[in-house]
């Protein structure tokens, strides 16, 4: 492992039991030790073993992100921790949804920009639409900033969701 | 599973039982109070009541760290769980295997800001290894049996298992703890063997080794300290150890430096050093053992034996981690060492003692007992040391100059017999400790070494004392100050004793009499000695309230923010130059 203050970017996934306090335990851990959190999200992916998911996108040294590493695992409701920017390459992507109100040719613009973006309108009003968007943080990032001057009122953003690339799994 | 169903209290007591408990230390309330009814109508299980919940925790602590068995708490809902929280953060913080059971309001008001009611899981997150909150009585015999595997598994660590009432006055199942298997929990005890033959062909290569042994070991158990005495011996390199750590090497083994860190022996700092190998097991590069990060150890190679994978790299940064139990990692160091049979460079090991042996000769204990009418705190301990030796005490300590003090001078040569809270810190801990200790060990001598200032923290276990008739002695080291507090100002804020002083200090004689315990006050060199075998042959309880020389500061000294090598001495070695600001703002 390098020594070395450089601030790494690292999207952890954690495989924990669904019961109460889990999540709780997991942002505790951050805000006690005073670990970076830039988004996380959670939800649960196998019903029969009751068991969820929680993505993490952290910050720090790579001694830093050794120790989230580290802490993460030694929480007893969790069953395994991946660091995905680690272990080969991997897909992330986020989903969001975005309010735009406006008239006349801010609003075409807008329709315009999406279609170009790929999102999608999930809903409109003669004065707004709602679009869906998905794919990497810069590219919503991309979308938001445009769509500032056309009108945004709002948006809503899942946070990283992200998976291995490959057969492999964990 | 039983046949007939059973209200949720008796499975409580039913799994306490079937888990090997033989003692409870509790204090009842409105939450609890169907346990306590369990507890009325059986004879399995023994309870001590104590005068404070957070006393109930410390003797739990004092316990386990005795026996090496999980100590059990009991309290009741509300200020009950909060009041056991510093308890539960000390056992986290050392490490200590705790299992308590709090009371909780019924299923139905939780959230409703009842009476009596906290949130005690959110309380104690952050501070206990692993809480559960049981809302269905079915679950609850599996939950106990799974809090007493965690609370030993791995690290060990305090576990909080909360019980609305409702839930205590149900129906349930009965599940014995055979049938209970926890689903993820399993940390790695055994090492990976190409790992421990590259620590052999490490430890055989260095010139300067020097083990660094810590409370790991001595959690890990008896036979781990054993084998890790019978590694160092083989390998035949100087070991040092950590407040913690005290014990699991016996004191009067010659390889043996004596303790480490801010006010641990000059040779063993400087050992840590100098070292061109530094091999620690169970213990985890403290901010109180390393002094100054960027200078520590400069030029040493580490190996790094630890349970948890969380204390590998945090502080320090090692060559070779070697994850596990410190048990399995020395049994297999041993067995390698022993097929290996490696040569190291003699000479070079002979030029390292060498240099140990003259760090030695500066006898960094050493004092001033020239005064014939004052007691210095160093002298009582060695006399405390010398005359009680022979009777193999288990000793206890609250927190400040005392507690370095103890450590400094009582020579410990088995582990289990030394309680203090290191961690955190807690003054206050080592009366109830010493309660703990005693009822685990009826029979033997357990001594508080106590601060005047600690032990008012929780003089109230005096009474507990008493009612169990328990033969506790407080050996107080009284100068009327908050020594350590009273050492840092004078050597970092220019003398101002902003409240460290204690006036109206309680006639711990009298004190002691109104518990029913013998109490003596000595102020002279002269009489010490016949008051402590007065102390020792008396068979009720003893506070012996020793006054001591107010001003004597703890030495040697790592000041705060300074390297290993520049230790202060004593009184007349003050620092070279006065402490830098990032030294002044650590603790």
């Amino acid at each position: 492992m390098p020594d070395s203050d450089t601030i790494e970017r690292h999207t952890v996934a954690v495989l924990v039991d669904n019961e109460p306090g889990v999540l709780a335990r997991v942002i505790g851990l951050f805000s006690g030790r005073g670990y970076n959190i830039e988004s996380l999200t959670v939800a649960e992916v196998d019903r029969s073993n009751s068991l969820s998911r929680i993505t993490i996108v952290t910050s720090g040294t790579p001694m830093i992100i050794e120790q989230i590493k580290a802490q993460l695992s030694r929480l007893v409701p969790v069953h395994k921790v991946h660091d995905l920017t680690d272990e080969g390459p991997s897909v992330e992507r986020e989903m969001a949804l975005i309010k735009v109100a406006g008239k006349g040719e801010a609003r075409i613009e807008s329709l315009r920009l999406a279609d170009i973006f790929r999102a999608r309108v999930v809903d409109s009003t003669t004065e707004s639409f709602v679009f869906e968007m998905t794919g990497s943080g810069e590219k919503l990032n991309a979308f938001i900033s445009l769509m500032v001057p056309l009108g945004l009122v709002e948006v809503s953003r899942t946070g990283t969701v992200a998976i291995a690339r490959g057969s492999g799994t964990f | 599973m039983s046949a007939e169903p059973i209200c949720g209290a008796d499975i409580v007591i039913k799994a306490l039982v079937d888990q090997g408990v033989d003692v409870v230390f509790g204090y009842p309330g409105g939450a609890v109070l169907p346990i306590y009814d369990s507890l009325f109508k059986q004879n399995a299980l023994r309870h001590i009541l104590v005068r404070q919940e957070g006393g109930a925790v410390h003797a739990a602590e004092g316990y386990a760290r005795s026996t090496g068995k999980v100590g059990v708490v009991l309290v009741t809902s509300g200020p009950g769980a909060t009041n056991a929280v510093t308890g539960l953060t000390d056992a986290l913080m050392d490490s200590v295997p705790v299992v308590c059971l709090t009371g909780q309001v019924p299923t139905h008001l939780i959230g409703n800001d009842a009476f009596q009611e906290a949130d005690t899981t959110g309380i104690t997150r952050p501070c206990t290894k692993h809480n559960y909150l049981v809302k269905d009585v079915n679950d609850l015999a599996r939950v106990l049996h799974e809090a007493f595997y965690v609370a030993k598994s791995g690290r060990p660590g305090p576990v909080v298992v909360d019980l609305p009432k409702d839930v205590l006055f149900a129906l349930g199942n009965y599940v014995g703890p055979q049938q209970v298997a926890h689903k993820s929990y399993r940390p790695q005890t055994k090492p990976d063997p190409a790992r421990v033959a590259e620590a052999i062909e490490m430890i055989a290569a260095a010139k300067r080794p020097l083990f660094y042994g810590g409370g790991g070991l001595v959690n890990s158990g008896l036979e781990a300290c054993a084998r890790f005495t019978e590694f160092v011996r083989l390998v035949d390199a100087p070991c040092t150890l950590t407040l913690m750590g005290l014990g699991a090497l016996p004191a009067s083994d010659p390889h043996f430096l004596g303790m480490v860190g801010m006010h641990g022996m000059y040779e063993s700092n400087m050992a840590m050093h100098d070292c061109d190998l530094m091999i620690a097991v169970g213990s985890r590069f403290d901010d109180r053992v390393t002094g100054r990060l960027s200078a520590f150890s400069p030029g040493s190679k580490k190996i790094h034996i630890d349970i948890d994978p969380s204390s590998i790299n945090k502080n320090v940064r090692v060559d070779l981690p070697l994850l596990g139990d410190c048990n399995e990692v020395m049994g297999a160091l041993l067995q390698a060492w022993k097929k290996a049979a490696p040569h190291s460079d003699t000479k070079a090991r002979h030029a390292w003692w060498r240099k140990i042996d003259a760090w030695r000769a500066r006898n960094c204990l050493r004092y001033d007992g020239s005064r014939r009418d004052l007691i210095k705190p160093q002298y009582a301990l060695e006399r405390l040391y010398a005359l009680t030796r022979e009777r193999d005490p288990f000793i206890t300590t609250e927190v400040g100059q005392h507690q370095m003090w103890a450590a400094q001078f009582f020579k410990f040569d088995k582990p289990y017999h030394w309680m203090t809270s290191g961690g955190l810190g807690t003054m206050g801990y080592g009366l109830p400790a010493a309660v703990g200790v005693q009822v685990a060990h009826p029979d033997s001598l357990v001594i508080d070494i106590a601060g005047e200032a600690s032990i008012l923290m929780n003089i109230q276990e005096m009474s507990t004392i008493a009612q169990y008739r328990l033969p506790v002695k407080a050996f107080i080291l009284n100068n009327q100050y908050m020594g350590m507090v009273r050492q840092w100002q004078e050597l970092l804020h220019g003398g101002r004793y902003s409240e460290s002083y204690t006036a109206a200090l309680p006639d711990f004689v009298k004190l002691a009499d109104a518990f029913g315990a013998a109490g003596r006050r000595v102020e002279r060199p002269d009489e010490l000695d016949d008051a402590i075998l007065q102390m020792i042959e008396e068979p009720r309880a003893v506070i012996l309230d020793v006054v001591v020389d107010q001003t004597e500061n703890c030495f040697p000294m790592i000041p705060a923010g300074a390297a290993h090598n520049e230790m202060l001495l004593g009184p007349a070695d003050k620092a070279q130059q006065p402490v830098s600001e990032e030294g002044m703002v650590l603790v």
